[in-house]
């Protein structure tokens, strides 16, 4: 019991530890293809749907690519590129919202569900009443009682 | 079941119930039906090549003008379909000092001048070499109109074809912005 709940404590931790190291900030290091490859993933192509700007054909993806890549040679952090787009097309530019906020639900309501499930099943075992299906009844004990002399008396 | 077995079935329901009807809000959106972060906002400036490459047309030049900000692509049908009320509108507020501005993108330019050849309109034309400005109003498609009013405010966007109606009803509106600044 002490090790399932020692075993769950661990995968929280591990959860929000991924969680932590996911949300921090690109430190906008790396070449110029490379980092504007990156921001044009993150960003959702206006023309069609369900496809970033890194990986879609049309012409004003390619734009936009083009646009980022020259932003980034220009000298702009990743974040402020990735502003420009917010302040122009609003949160739905971005392809992974940002995190504060109810935009925090994604990341916050599983691990959340995990600790609610967890007290829930703890609330549960400790209430259990204690399993008695090893008392021994007393006419089972008569029984075994008699057996016994039995044994006792052929021997 | 018993009071105790009960109260656990609806602790139980009801994140799970929450939950749903979160997710279920959102099923009946549309996903194309964005609200734009510009209406209400200072217009972009811009500086335009003109289709046909003679001049440039640039928002300093408007400035004090009421502006519907037209763009537009000879491969686009809606486009055909709202020719006729940008015709309209053009000719009966440029008097007034509004200006039309079609603003070609996404588009070959003899394409674009056939295109015009074709159906007519003799409103200023301009075009965007690579969608720097598209992005800076935030465009999705074509066509996309926006009014902005003398003093630079974005009024009005539309996503999809206009009618003679909205162009009407905003233009006056813009105007009227400036009448009560």
């Amino acid at each position: 019991m002490k090790r399932a709940v020692a075993l769950i404590a661990v995968a929280i931790a591990v959860a929000i530890g991924a969680t932590i190291v996911a949300g921090r900030d690109d430190p906008g290091s790396g070449t110029v293809a490379d980092r504007a490859r990156d921001i044009a993933a993150g960003l959702r192509c206006p023309v069609c749907l369900n496809l970033s700007v890194a990986d879609s054909p049309s012409r004003l993806a390619g734009e936009m690519r083009a646009a980022i890549a020259s932003r980034v040679r220009s000298g702009e952090t990743d974040e402020e590129i990735r502003a420009y787009f917010v302040d122009r097309y609003g949160e739905w530019i971005l392809l992974e919202p940002t995190r504060r906020g109810l935009n925090l639900l994604p990341w916050a309501l599983p691990v959340v569900a995990l600790v609610a499930g967890l007290a829930v099943w703890l609330a549960l075992v400790r209430r259990r009443p204690p399993r008695d299906d090893m008392a021994v009844s007393q006419s089972e004990r008569r029984r075994i009682e008699h057996e016994l002399r039995g044994l006792e008396e052929s021997t | 079941m018993n009071a105790r077995r009960w109260r656990v079935v609806v602790i139980a329901a009801v994140p799970v119930l929450a939950l749903v009807l979160l997710l279920a809000s959102g099923i009946g959106n549309d996903p194309r039906d964005v609200p734009s972060e510009l209406v209400a906002r200072r217009a972009p400036s811009f500086s335009l090549p003109s289709l046909t490459g003679d001049e440039t047309i640039s928002s300093a030049d408007l400035r004090g003008q009421a502006v519907v900000l037209n763009f537009w692509a000879s491969w686009c049908v809606p486009c055909r379909e709202e020719h006729g009320a940008l015709d309209a509108a053009w000719d009966r507020y440029r008097e007034r000092g509004v200006v039309v501005l079609g603003v070609n993108v996404e588009d070959a330019r003899p394409d674009a001048l056939e295109y015009v050849e074709e159906f007519g309109g003799s409103w200023p034309l301009a075009t965007d070499p690579g969608s720097l400005t598209s992005i800076a109003f935030g465009r999705f498609g074509v066509p996309e109109t926006f009014v902005i009013a003398p003093d630079g405010t974005i009024v009005a966007k539309m996503v999809g074809a206009v009618t003679y109606e909205w162009l009407v009803d905003e233009i006056e509106g813009a105007l009227r912005s400036e009448a009560t600044s």
